[in-house]
């Protein structure tokens, strides 16, 4: 194609060959335009989607707490902050020891070690949600009940989160099922994160004198905060907008409590139990608005996520 | 700094071995699950598990046969789907783009690796589902090609990259087409990172539940027509384990350990056809 063949005489098999080229670069470029166009309709089919109930409730739909379906009354408040709050918790706990793993995975574990630990711990992100929800069900929530809740009631009950009959199903489960759950992104991309700080500024911690730990802490750790930022808001992401695990553990209750023992119920939880029952226009319309929210936040929060790692990944190599 | 010496030595054996937890934690977490879903699934996994119908509650046996089936339907026809555009589109980022498109091509397949499957499954809804009033498999596998897209993307893209500009040279020197070149040089030099990723693809959607339930919808029937709400393993995994009833928990394990083994299998697969080649 950027080499010019002289014209006319050209021998016939390289003129059916050009034209075949012309084919395959068409199909190509139509290939990448369809892709962008499923992104595009994406968002334009969700918008028409949610239309009914977007002119119905507009902007009050964000912050209004009623979720009724026989008013015909969507309001996505309570929804938004489970969803919010059992993220939170996930982050929270995820985001500390995901980042320390990746710290043993980058800097202290022998190669021998990194290799299948790191493989191991991937793994985890293979694992199919409604097998975490399962799990999460019949073995994290028991012990919930019976362990964790009472003891974390027993030495932290003073703090209003920690309070209130607990009942297994909660935002508590649903935050430690997300947290497993994003683990493996945490892990992985701080790692590589950590693994791409450069060996010059490690050399020159240690030969001041510094230790192992005290290079880790004060010089790399410090040095990939941009990149380990980002791979907290990418997993923040995934956490958002999980569906079925969430479903299964959360308790499905609509209500914005104090207490992370209570029931909750999250955006893609709403959408994943109440759609197929739901009836009405502006009931379907509401659902798929949730779904439009979930979109655009994980849009602009996976945007930010990659805008970061992009820099940092591509600064250092 | 004027701590001494041995302090400072034992919190870096201190920091050292808190890291090192945590990366156990991480690893025991995986273990756990599997160790439990391995357990209670083997108990209640069967011939008659894998070869039968659904039945009744109440009624003993019954299994998941349509399920399975459903799946690989599924996922098949989700495969068809999203290998072509996904590798067409590789192409286009690792050697005919030029410009400002192809980063913004990836950057979309980025946050498009983001967004909910629940969200992409309400959009297969609204534009194969809704218009039709009619569930059915094929808008399952078009919401599975969407979510399978930007995997094969970025994948292909890294190994097409990686095949030498040299060979690609040689061979338009040579009097190849640009077609020939690509169809029978390039992406052969590429394929078993292709195909990992490819695999890797699969496995994601190959226990993706969420965009099922108002797409293929499942189905108690054998139905092999994909334009019919179809039965699908996942599907059955989920109303399984959210029932009351104790005899279809027990069914729940046991398609969850189908799900897992499957996943996992294709998992350890996409690594080994990558490696031996790149280590040769």
């Amino acid at each position: 194609m950027s080499v010019s063949r002289p014209r006319g005489d050209a021998p016939r098999r390289n003129r059916t060959a050009a034209a075949g080229d012309r084919v395959f670069l068409f199909v190509v470029n139509a290939a990448v335009g369809l892709f962008v166009l499923v992104v595009a309709l994406l968002f334009i089919e969700l918008v028409a989607g949610s239309w009914p109930s977007l002119h119905k409730f507009g902007f009050k739909f964000l912050w209004t707490s009623q979720w009724n379906p026989v008013t015909q009354q969507f309001g996505a408040l309570p929804l938004i902050y489970g969803t919010l709050v059992s993220s939170l918790v996930a982050i929270v706990l995820a985001g500390v020891v995901g980042i320390l793993a990746a710290t043993f995975l980058a800097e202290f574990a022998p190669r021998w070690l990194a290799r299948p630990l790191g493989f191991v711990i991937e793994l985890l992100a293979a694992v199919p949600s409604v097998v975490f929800g399962l799990w999460g069900l019949f073995v994290l929530a028991p012990l919930v009940r019976t362990v964790i809740g009472p003891a974390l009631q027993k030495y932290l009950g003073f703090l209003p989160i920690f309070q209130g009959p607990i009942s297994g199903v909660g935002m508590l489960t649903a935050g430690l099922v997300l947290s497993f759950m994003i683990l493996p992104t945490v892990t992985a991309i701080s790692r590589e994160v950590i693994v791409a700080v450069g060996g010059d500024l490690r050399e020159a911690s240690m030969s001041l004198g510094a230790t192992k730990w005290e290079t880790v802490a004060r010089v790399v750790l410090p040095a990939s905060r941009a990149g380990i930022f980002g791979a907290i808001v990418l997993a923040l992401g995934r956490a958002l907008g999980e569906t079925i695990a969430t479903t299964m553990v959360i308790g499905n209750r609509p209500q914005i409590a104090a207490s992370l023992f209570a029931p909750s119920y999250t955006l893609a939880s709403v959408i994943a139990n109440e759609f197929t029952e739901a009836n009405g226009n502006v009931y379907i319309s509401a659902l798929i608005e949730l779904g439009l929210i979930l979109f655009i936040v994980s849009f602009v929060v996976n945007a930010i996520a990659r805008l970061l790692l992009w820099v940092v990944l591509r600064t250092r190599s | 700094m004027n701590r001494s010496l041995a302090s400072r030595h034992t919190a870096s054996w201190i920091g050292g071995t808190v890291t090192a937890l945590c990366a156990l934690i991480g690893a025991a977490i995986l273990i756990l699950i599997l160790g439990y879903v391995a357990i209670a699934g083997a108990r209640a996994i069967n011939p008659a598990f894998l070869t039968q119908l659904p039945v009744p509650v109440g009624e003993p046996g019954g299994g998941v046969a349509n399920g399975i089936v459903g799946t690989l339907i599924t996922v098949a026809i989700a495969t068809l789907l999203a290998l072509p555009i996904g590798l067409l589109c590789a192409l286009f980022l690792a050697l005919f783009g030029r410009g400002w498109l192809p980063e913004a091509v990836r950057f979309l397949s980025d946050v498009l690796s983001g967004i909910p499957s629940i969200a992409i499954g309400l959009f297969a809804y609204t534009l194969l589902v809704a218009p039709f009033r009619h569930f059915s498999a094929l808008s399952a596998s078009v919401a599975f090609a969407i979510l399978m897209l930007p995997i094969i993307l970025r994948t292909s893209e890294e190994a097409i990259r990686s095949v030498p500009r040299s060979i690609r040279e040689g061979a338009l020197a040579l009097g190849l087409s640009e077609f020939a070149t690509t169809m029978r040089i390039v992406v052969p030099a590429a394929r078993p990172a292709i195909t990992t990723g490819l695999l890797l693809a699969i496995a994601r959607v190959t226990g993706e539940t969420a965009p099922l339930l108002f797409t293929a919808f499942g189905s108690q029937f054998w139905e092999l027509n994909p334009a019919q709400p179809m039965a699908q393993l996942p599907l059955q995994v989920f109303t399984y384990a959210i029932s009351p009833y104790e005899s279809w928990h027990a069914q729940a394990w046991a398609g969850a350990l189908l799900l897992i083994a499957a996943v996992f299998i294709l998992n350890v697969l996409a690594r080994l056809v990558l490696t031996p080649r790149t280590e040769r």
